[in-house]
C-alpha cells in the first residue's frame, strides 16, 4: 500500500510539475511576456522595469524557480483590471462557481440516474431508445447553445426567468441546466451500464429467486451497488464543472471562475488567465489522485497491480 | 520463441507500404449522418457559387430582417439578416467551410501527433514511454477547453492558430489508445518475426504497427471531429477563435447574442442547428465506424 501511495503521489507531483512548466514556457516562448504582463499602453520605461522585476534577463531555470516559489506561497500576481491579488479574486468567485456546479450536478443526476435506470431495466425498449437519443443529443448540443435557447424561451418569450446575473434561486436555474445538460448524458450512460452489470450478478438473481418483488430488487439490491461508480464520476465531474463552465458563465454573466477567465481574456488581464488555468489543472490532478487513492483503499487488487 | 508452422508471407509485408483500406460494405450505411456531412461538404466546397450574398459585407439598411416565413421577412434574405445586415444563409454556408477546414485539419493534426507518439511510446517502451505518457497524462488532466482558451489567448485569434491549438490539446486521446494497441500488437508473432528478419525499429513501426492501428485512429478521429467542432465554436464564441468578420458558426452565435433579448431568434437558432447537425453526424458516423471497423473498441 505504501509503495502504491508513494508512486501515485509521485505521478501527481510530476503532473503538477509538467503543468507548471507547460504554462510557464507557453507564456515565454510565444512572445515577450512583459507585453502580456504589462498593462496596454505602458511606456518603455515601465516595460524595462517589469522585465527587470520578472528577472527576464536571467536564465530560464532561475526564472522558473522564482515562478514556482511564488505559486507555493500562493502568490499568483496582481490583476491589472481589479488591482487586487489574483488569488483573492479567485477565492471570491469560487463560491459562485461551486453553487453553480452543485446545482448543475443536481440537475444532471436528477435526469441522468432515473433515465439510466429505466433504460437498464427495459433494455431495448422504448425507454432505452429514448435514453440513447438523449445521450446523443447531450453530446452533440453545445452547452452554450442550450443556454442561449433557454434564454430565448424562458426570458424573452415567457419572461419567467432572468437572463443573466446572480442573486436569487431563479438566476441559478438556467445556467445550472445548461451546464448539467452535457453531464446528464454521461451520468445516464454510466448508470445504465452499471445497472446492467449489477442486474446480471448472482446476488440479484438470488434476490429474484427468493421471490422479492421486482421493484425491491431494483431499488434495494441493484440500485445501491450500481450507484458507486456513478457517484465517483459525479465527484470528479463536480470539480470539472467548476473549471469548464467558462462558456456557460459567459452566456449568463454568472460571476464565477469561468467568467473571471473570460474577463481576463477580454481585458488582457494576463495574471488572471494564467492563475485560473493553473488552478484548474492542479485541482483536476489532485482530484484524480484522491480518487485513485480511495479506490486503492476500497479495492486491494488495485494496490498490488504494477 | 518457437514458431513451428512457417507463416505464409503476409501481403502486408510484401506491399511497399501496407495501407490496408478498411473494407466497408455499402449496405447498412448510416444514411442520415452521411447525408448531413455530404450536404455540409457540398456547401463548404461550393460556397462561392451557392451563397446568394457576400458573407462579410452587409447593408445597414437591411439590419435584423427576419426569415422569409416570418412577418416582415422577404425572399431576398431567406434566413434573415444579422445586426449589420449580412445575409444569414450566406454566412451559414461559408461557415460550413470554416468549420470543415478547422475541424478536419485539427483532427488530422492531432491524429498524426497522437498516433506517432502512441506508437513510439508503446513500441520503444522504457524512458521514452515514461516521458511521453507522463506528458500525455498531464495534458489529459487539463480541462481541454480551458487549456485551449488559455493558448488562444496567448497566441491570438486566427484559423491557423485554432488548428494548431486544438490539435495540440486533443492529441492525447489518440496517444493513449494507440499506445495500448501497440503494447498488445508488439507481442504478436508478425512483429517478432519482423524483428528476427532484421527489420529496423523504424521500419517495424512504420510498416507493421502503423497500418494495424490505423483503423483505431480513424474511428477516434471521427469521434473527435464533433468535439473539435464544438470547441472551435466555443473559442469563436468567446472571441479567441476565428477572428471576425469571418463567418464561423460560433462567431455568429456570439453576434446573435446581441440581438437575443430583442427576440431576433434566427441569429441564435440557425447557427446552433448547423453546429448540432454537424456534430451529430460526426458522432453517429463515429459510432457506426467503431462497431464496423474495430470490434475491440465496442465496449468503449
Amino acid at each position: 500500500m505504501r509503495r502504491f501511495v508513494l508512486r501515485r503521489v509521485g505521478y501527481a507531483v510530476v503532473s503538477l510539475f509538467l503543468l507548471s512548466v507547460t504554462i510557464f514556457l507557453f507564456v515565454r516562448v510565444t512572445g515577450d511576456p512583459t507585453v502580456l504582463l504589462v498593462e496596454p499602453g505602458a511606456s518603455q520605461a515601465d516595460l524595462d522595469a517589469l522585465r527587470h522585476d520578472l528577472g527576464l534577463d536571467r536564465s530560464l531555470v532561475v526564472q522558473y524557480g522564482t515562478f514556482v516559489k511564488g505559486l507555493v506561497r500562493g502568490d499568483f500576481g496582481k490583476s491589472f483590471y481589479y488591482r487586487t491579488p489574483v488569488l483573492e479574486l479567485y477565492l471570491s468567485r469560487l463560491p459562485n462557481s461551486l453553487l453553480l456546479a452543485i446545482a448543475a450536478m443536481g440537475f444532471s443526476l436528477l435526469i441522468g440516474i432515473p433515465s439510466g435506470i429505466m433504460a437498464a431495466v427495459r433494455v431495448g425498449g422504448w425507454w432505452d431508445s429514448a435514453g440513447k437519443l438523449f445521450a446523443l443529443l447531450g453530446l452533440s448540443m453545445p452547452s452554450f447553445w442550450v443556454g442561449l435557447l433557454l434564454i430565448l424561451f424562458f426570458s424573452v418569450y415567457l419572461g419567467w426567468l432572468p437572463s443573466s446575473g446572480s442573486g436569487t434561486v431563479l438566476h441559478v436555474l438556467m445556467p445550472a441546466f445548461a451546464l448539467g445538460w452535457y453531464f446528464a448524458a454521461a451520468h445516464m450512460r454510466l448508470t445504465r451500464s452499471s445497472m446492467l452489470e449489477v442486474l446480471g450478478s448472482e446476488y440479484v438473481k438470488l434476490a429474484r429467486l427468493k421471490g422479492l418483488p421486482e421493484i425491491r430488487v431494483i431499488a434495494k439490491h441493484a440500485f445501491k451497488n450500481a450507484l458507486i461508480p456513478v457517484l465517483t464520476l459525479a465527484g470528479i465531474n463536480l470539480v470539472l464543472m467548476v473549471n469548464v463552465a467558462v462558456v456557460v458563465e459567459t452566456v449568463f454573466a454568472w460571476p464565477g471562475i469561468g467568467r473571471l477567465l473570460y474577463e481576463g481574456i477580454a481585458f488582457r488581464d494576463f495574471p488572471v488567465v494564467q492563475a485560473t488555468v493553473l488552478l484548474a489543472g492542479s485541482m483536476i490532478v489532485i482530484v484524480n489522485l484522491v480518487v485513485d487513492l480511495l479506490y486503492a483503499v476500497i479495492d486491494p487488487r488495485i494496490r498490488y497491480e504494477r | 520463441m518457437s514458431v513451428s508452422p512457417a507463416p505464409s508471407p503476409s501481403p502486408v509485408a510484401s506491399a511497399p507500404i501496407a495501407w490496408r483500406m478498411p473494407r466497408i460494405r455499402l449496405e447498412g450505411l448510416p444514411l442520415f449522418p452521411i447525408g448531413i456531412l455530404l450536404v455540409l461538404v457540398f456547401a463548404a466546397v461550393f460556397a462561392d457559387l451557392i451563397a446568394p450574398y457576400n458573407p462579410e459585407i452587409g447593408s445597414l439598411s437591411q439590419r435584423f430582417r427576419p426569415p422569409v416565413w416570418s412577418v416582415g421577412g422577404s425572399g431576398e434574405h431567406l434566413l434573415g439578416t444579422d445586426h449589420i445586415g449580412r445575409d444569414v444563409l450566406s454566412r451559414l454556408i461559408f461557415g460550413a467551410r470554416v468549420s470543415m477546414v478547422v475541424g478536419f485539419m485539427a483532427v488530422v493534426f492531432a491524429g498524426v501527433v497522437g498516433t506517432g507518439l502512441g506508437i513510439l511510446s508503446g513500441y520503444l517502451g522504457g524512458w521514452v514511454d515514461q516521458v511521453i505518457m507522463r506528458v500525455t497524462d498531464t495534458w489529459l488532466a487539463l480541462p481541454a477547453l480551458t487549456f485551449a482558451i488559455f493558448l488562444a489567448a496567448i497566441v491570438g485569434p486566427s484559423e491557423f492558430n485554432i488548428v494548431i491549438i486544438l490539435g495540440g490539446v486533443y492529441w492525447t486521446r489518440y496517444a493513449r489508445v494507440v499506445r495500448g494497441e501497440v503494447l498488445s500488437l508488439k507481442e504478436r508473432d508478425f512483429v517478432r518475426l519482423a524483428i528476427v528478419a532484421g527489420c529496423s525499429k523504424w521500419k517495424i513501426m512504420r510498416q507493421h504497427l502503423l497500418p494495424n492501428v490505423l483503423n483505431t485512429a480513424i474511428v477516434l478521429a471521427t469521434l473527435m471531429l464533433g468535439v473539435v467542432i464544438v470547441s472551435e465554436a466555443a473559442l469563436s464564441f468567446l472571441g479567441v477563435g476565428v477572428p471576425p468578420p469571418k463567418p464561423a458558426w460560433g462567431l455568429m452565435l456570439a453576434d446573435g447574442k446581441k440581438g437575443l433579448m430583442a427576440g431576433y431568434w434566427w441569429l441564435t437558432v440557425f447557427p446552433g442547428v448547423c453546429i448540432v447537425m454537424m456534430v451529430l453526424a460526426a458522432n453517429l458516423l463515429g459510432d457506426w465506424l467503431r462497431v464496423k471497423l474495430d470490434p475491440q473498441l465496442r465496449q468503449l
